[in-house]
């Protein structure tokens, strides 16, 4: 394969913004719902099924003129722990920043125990989030004090 | 928000010695007229006979007042009325809440609407922390210490909260734990990762006949036939774990029996008989440290 079709951009560049390389490409929806992308008013483009070393295939999103805090970019980290998260002001990457699993969550994931009491009232579930030993991100309620591997909560 | 007692993990160490010798004190001396101006309410969702009648003997032999219902069926709850306003409405009423419910996290939710100290009477298959505390005072009160006791746990150790909390609540006191069931009924995984974590020994047995010889405690509890999902597979084992008077020959002299009750089978009635067996004095320790658990959140256990 030859350098040139290497370096060559299979999602356009944006002049300012914020883009997220290395989604699972079956993240790449779920990546936007949590970004709340899907009311989004910019210019937004994506590609999946790209080509990727880490994944053999990968997402990436390319959001022009929009800029996110920490706390909403480490939400991704739950299903899209090795994402890489480029700021972009006038086609430079001006900053890279690495994704931390936060600490606890709110309101994005549902217990996954029937009897939990978010299930039964008005409550917004609330989680803490750790690694087991085989690093798969558990959930642990607030709540019912349950633990749920996050793939069944989301 | 003041301070409750949700889960056993809510208590140090510190705090839970703290209660257990509150409790020796109340056990000496059981009418303290200390709450004479606290209103305590006990609201029951779902119904209890043993952990309902222990709190309301214990606000009793305190002092206080105690309204509540054991029943939600006749009360506004049965209207539609959320979690969040009966708690609302009733913290506004006393100066403590015992609740049991039986959703799990029930309690916790309570706790963080209440403007007074919520006790968790079991929030579901969740927690039961004054259960847990029961346990370790009996504990404490038959070996005369926590440290260093071997506990063989028999029966469901799989849903079993009683067992789970009390595995965790004794992670202080360097424990050594036998734990006997069936295949299904094995105690989970995370349970046992727990311990191996805290470098705690324990073992896995099948059997209860050969297992009672080298313990100090023997937590019995009940083996639910609705938790087998083949009911021969209970047939099979539902005797294995049954305890005949004539299983604790040779057994250490100081070697007690406890259980949460309500038992059914798997205790015989010769072993009521026995010095063994301390399952009912258990269940009567139950009032002494409930009555510590309410004083101390109350802020009445500084200046007994």
């Amino acid at each position: 394969m030859s350098k040139l079709i290497d370096t060559s951009l299979q999602v356009s560049a944006i002049k300012n913004g914020t883009v997220v390389d290395h989604i699972p490409t079956d993240k790449l929806f779920k990546v936007i719902e949590i970004l709340g992308l899907t009311s989004c008013d910019k210019q937004l483009t994506f590609g999946m099924n790209l080509d990727s070393k880490l994944y053999g295939k990968k997402a990436i999103i390319k959001i022009s003129d929009r800029f996110f805090k920490d706390d909403e970019l480490n939400k991704i980290s739950l299903i899209a722990p090795y994402a890489k998260i480029n700021i972009i002001r006038n086609y430079e990457v001006v900053e890279k920043k690495v994704l931390m699993l936060p600490e606890s969550i709110t309101g994005i994931a549902k217990c996954a125990n029937p009897m939990c009491v978010t299930n039964h009232q008005r409550i917004t579930p609330k989680f803490t989030v750790f690694t087991d030993k085989d690093s798969s991100v558990m959930l642990k309620c607030h709540y019912c004090e349950k633990v749920t591997n996050l793939k069944s909560a989301l | 928000m003041p301070k409750s007692l949700i889960s056993i993990h809510d208590f140090s160490k510190e705090e839970i010695l703290h209660i257990l010798e509150v409790a020796k004190d109340f056990e000496r001396d059981k009418c303290r007229n200390i709450l004479g101006d606290k209103v305590i309410a006990c609201i029951f969702f779902e119904p209890s006979t043993r952990t309902r009648l222990s709190f309301e003997t214990a606000s009793n032999r305190l002092g206080a007042r105690v309204i509540g219902f054991s029943d939600a069926g006749n009360t506004s709850i049965s209207k539609g009325e959320s979690l969040k306003d009966t708690i609302k409405m009733v913290s506004n009423y006393a100066d403590l809440i015992v609740m049991r419910h039986p959703l799990e996290g029930s309690a916790r939710y309570a706790s963080e609407v209440s403007s007074v100290p919520i006790i968790n009477a079991g929030d579901g298959a969740n927690q039961h922390p004054t259960q847990t505390l029961l346990d370790l005072y009996s504990i404490q009160q038959t070996q005369g210490r926590l440290d260093g006791l071997r506990l063989n746990m028999v029966g469901d150790l799989k849903y079993g909260r009683t067992v789970h909390s009390l595995l965790q609540a004794m992670s202080h006191f360097s424990p050594e734990f036998i734990f006997t069931a069936p295949e299904e009924l094995r105690m989970p995984k995370e349970y046992l990762e727990f311990l191996s974590e805290r470098n705690i020994p324990y073992r896995e047995e099948t059997e209860l006949s050969g297992n009672i010889k080298d313990t100090d405690i023997l937590y019995m509890t009940r083996v639910q036939q609705e938790r087998f999902t083949d009911p021969m597979e209970y047939e099979k084992v539902k005797d294995v774990y049954r305890l005949t008077a004539s299983m604790l020959e040779g057994c250490k002299p100081n070697m007690k029996i406890l259980h949460p009750l309500p038992r059914v089978s798997e205790i015989a009635d010769d072993v009521d008989e026995t010095p063994h067996a301390y399952y009912f004095k258990q269940a009567e320790n139950g009032v002494y440290v409930r009555m510590a658990i309410i004083a101390y959140l109350l802020g009445k256990t500084n200046n007994l």
